[in-house]
């Protein structure tokens, strides 16, 4: 028997139905509802339902030292499985252990502390050559997340733009996403990232560089851009940035109170302006209004001064992104038509435009749907940055296989990179399990 | 690629540890039985060489290798079988040229690899002589106007990771209180290309491998200036696994009667009529008197065959680095003023 609430149209379906489930006749329904192996599960939870209650409860038997016993069996097998394991690492770690020795390797990781020698071209924390080893694998794993980081949000953003415009009811729009999705997705993605090094090592030398904007430089050493000499009065308006952000969400969740008592939502985006840039500015104003360029020279070989970024990082960045955010085109749109029609029809009736349903309705639920396989691109986009030793990104499988060269002890080398990798998806995925959690459907 | 090549670096671990589970050619038995039975049973010798570097080992348009290097693998299998053509060529990189060794894939490396006391101790490895005497340098585009590598100060530099070429640099640039910015590729064709392209304003690897990419470049040759300073000592010779006795005596002596027949004049061509020498060192060095290939363990008429089938080590380098334009200098015999330089056959 299905019972549909008539005065909640949202609501007509019971596994995506949209924050009606405090309704209390669907509690009723659900047990009225379900088949005997669902009743079973959902009994724990719902009140006993008198016709369950001890019944059905197996009885409690001793175990009996004997083969016919399920429990018996089902400990052997475990003790057999698991020696078995264990006895597959022990030969495997005391295996290696005897050839290294036999072939007078150095093993251990002693070698961390040793001076590096090893060049890094660019680097997120002070690194020099007379480094430790230890030192310069650091800065492999800052180039790693740092390339990750960064074409994980440019990837997801752009993903989601391409998902939704493959969608449009533009013809046009929704074609040229087709085709992007379609390109991007079916050329590898090694020939993609040299496709893009070739591209800006192309560009001109320093002395004849591209200069789109006042200031900044495009050549085949990179872009070069000015950069803010940051002074006290930035860092001040930083932080009353950061305080202006939190009090703007505070405001805006007393709007919600508000809202709900009354019908009436106040304005929440003045309040907004006010804190975030009218009190920070203010602020740097009273401070002198501080404001010089570090702009880049050319002086002698390349330019000096200013900010830049290397066409390895560029390289990559643009081919880990364009590439992923295929994919995540591919997602989106998946999850978005996985909400069903009605609900659009259902949004509709009640007023909202096309955008607010879409923004309001749609996106919410198919929130759900897009974010398990999102985890797996995050870690596809992470491990897809080892790519970088073929164009020269110095990321963290770069610098270890220099590493390993140079010491010679491959074993620890590629432990290390394991380790590295390892850690960054886990902790993506644990991120990522913990927001699906978090939005996932709440069943009352 | 680059997956494929951590991917072998890896396999070549698990190489390590899983030896009894692996039959790789050249597999661990060659630890406990010593690699030369291993090769001699076996019947080919596995010769791990450079991917592609021209003089030194680079296949032809036929696709045979050529090269110093390759050279240096077919006069070990002439000692060792009488058939210099036995020989499977295994291309390493600079990355994992080593892993490859250790773990047995192959059973010498002639790989322009520069003898260093770290390699020779900590890596499992023995060296067994020098058969090219090289130096780090550094090549410019003639039109950037740089004649001393004293102005590159501030410079971008290419070069490929994992070779003493790196340290090097590093260590001159701070000895010489220069600052410079490395683009750091992996494979040796993506160096050069980001060179070619203009990324760096220097290139920098061996005088010898600079020379070989000049050359490359046919008619734009000219438009690159190798200049002056040679950096480093780059002894360039054969390894062997460390601990393997009998074995380094045949690769390293093969080299010595390639030296020794450049000395005597016994070339591929008349090495017929030195059979007939009367002189009782080319007697012995040819096996016609003595049992020196016998105390080797391999046929007496060994330095014969290496002779006839490679020739001796002028002819290799006439053959291999001569097109590069590279003079002998340093590799010149040591009669001549070079370091070439064998130890007698007695």
């Amino acid at each position: 028997m299905l019972v549909i609430p008539a005065r909640s149209l949202l609501c007509f379906d019971d596994r995506r139905g949209y924050r009606a489930q405090t309704e209390p006749r669907w509690g009723f329904r659900k047990n009225d509802n379900r088949d005997g192996e669902n009743r079973m599960a959902t009994g724990a939870q719902a009140a006993p339902d008198p016709r369950l209650s001890g019944a059905r409860a197996a009885p409690k038997k001793a175990i009996r030292l004997s083969w016919s016993d399920p429990r018996v069996r089902s400990i052997f097998w475990q003790i057999v499985i698991v020696g078995a394991v264990a006895w597959v690492i022990w030969y495997l770690v005391s295996n290696t252990q005897r050839n290294l020795e036999v072939r007078k390797i150095a093993t251990g990781f002693g070698f961390l502390w040793r001076e590096a020698g090893l060049p890094i071209g660019e680097s997120l924390i002070e690194y020099e050559p007379t480094n430790t080893y230890f030192r310069a694998l650091m800065v492999g794993v800052l180039n790693t997340l740092k390339v990750a980081f960064i074409g994980c949000i440019l990837a997801t953003i752009l993903g989601t733009l391409l998902g939704i415009a493959r969608l449009s009811k533009n013809w046009l729009l929704g074609k040229l996403a087709s085709v992007y999705v379609e390109v991007a997705r079916d050329l590898p993605l090694l020939l993609q990232l040299l496709f893009w090094y070739v591209i800006f090592t192309a560009l001109p030398g320093p002395r004849q560089a591209l200069q789109p904007i006042e200031g900044w430089f495009l050549s085949n050493r990179g872009l070069k851009f000015p950069l803010l000499e940051w002074q006290f009065a930035h860092t001040v308006a930083f932080f009353l940035v950061l305080a202006g952000l939190v009090v703007t969400q505070l405001y805006a969740r007393h709007a919600t109170a508000v809202q709900m008592q009354t019908g009436q939502r106040p304005k929440v985006w003045p309040v907004g302006l006010g804190t975030m840039l009218a009190v920070p500015v203010a602020a740097w104003l009273v401070l002198g209004a501080p404001l010089s360029w570090d702009v880049p020279a050319l002086r002698g070989f390349n330019f000096q001064g200013g900010g830049s970024l290397s066409p390895e990082f560029m390289a990559l960045l643009i081919g880990l992104v364009t590439y992923t955010a295929a994919f995540v085109a591919e997602i989106v749109r998946a999850g978005i038509l996985s909400v069903h029609s009605g609900q659009w029809e259902a949004s509709g009736a009640l007023g909202l435009s096309r955008g607010q349903s879409l923004r309001l309705i749609v996106l919410p639920q198919a929130l759900r749907v897009i974010i398990p396989p999102m985890t797996s691109q995050y870690l596809n986009l992470t491990k897809n940055s080892s790519l970088a030793v073929a164009i020269g990104y110095q990321d963290i499988v770069s610098i270890a296989n220099t590493t390993l060269n140079q010491t010679g002890q491959a074993i620890e080398g590629i432990a290390i990179i394991m380790m590295v990798y390892l850690t960054i998806s886990l902790t993506i995925s644990f991120f990522m399990n913990w927001y699906n959690a978090r939005i996932a459907l709440k069943e009352r | 690629m680059t997956r494929l090549r951590l991917l072998g670096v890896a396999v070549a671990a698990a190489g390590l540890a899983l030896p009894s589970l692996s039959p790789s050619p050249a597999s661990a038995q060659a630890q406990q039985q010593g690699t030369f039975d291993v090769v001699k049973a076996r019947g080919t010798l596995i010769c791990g060489v450079n991917t592609g570097l021209a003089g030194f080992a680079a296949p032809d348009s036929q696709g045979q290798w050529r090269g110093l290097d390759v050279d240096y693998c077919r006069a070990i299998a002439a000692a060792m079988f009488g058939d210099a053509t036995k020989v499977r060529y295994v291309p390493t990189t600079a990355q994992n040229r080593f892993t490859a060794l250790q773990s047995g894939e192959v059973d010498v490396l002639p790989r322009n690899t520069t003898w260093t006391l770290s390699r020779d101790t900590s890596l499992g490895l023995d060296f067994t002589g020098i058969n090219f005497y090289d130096g780090q340098g550094f090549m410019v585009k003639k039109a950037l106007g740089v004649k001393s590598a004293k102005e590159l100060n501030g410079a971008t530099v290419c070069v490929q990771p994992g070779t003493t070429t790196e340290q090097n640099l590093t260590d001159w640039f701070r000895a010489n209180n220069l600052r410079f910015t490395p683009v750091v590729i992996e494979r040796i064709e993506e160096v050069n290309a980001a060179y070619l392209a203009g990324r760096c304003d220097a290139l920098t690897t061996d005088v010898s491998g600079l020379a070989s990419i000049r050359s490359q470049q046919g008619p734009r040759a000219e438009d690159h200036v190798i200049l002056p300073e040679v950096i480093s000592k780059e002894p360039l010779g054969a390894a062997v696994r460390q601990g393997d006795a009998r074995w380094s005596d045949v690769v390293r002596w093969a080299h010595f009667v390639m030296l020794t027949a450049e000395e005597f004049g016994i070339t591929s061509a008349n090495v017929d009529q030195k059979l007939n020498d009367p002189n009782p060192e080319v007697q012995r060095l040819l096996g016609r008197t003595g049992e020196l290939g016998k105390m080797l363990g391999v046929e007496n008429n060994w330095a014969f065959q290496i002779i006839k089938q490679v020739g001796n080590y002028g002819e290799s380098f006439q053959r291999n680095i001569g097109p590069l334009g590279i003079a002998r200098g340093p590799n010149e015999l040591w009669t001549k003023g070079g370091l070439q330089y064998s130890p007698p056959f007695r």
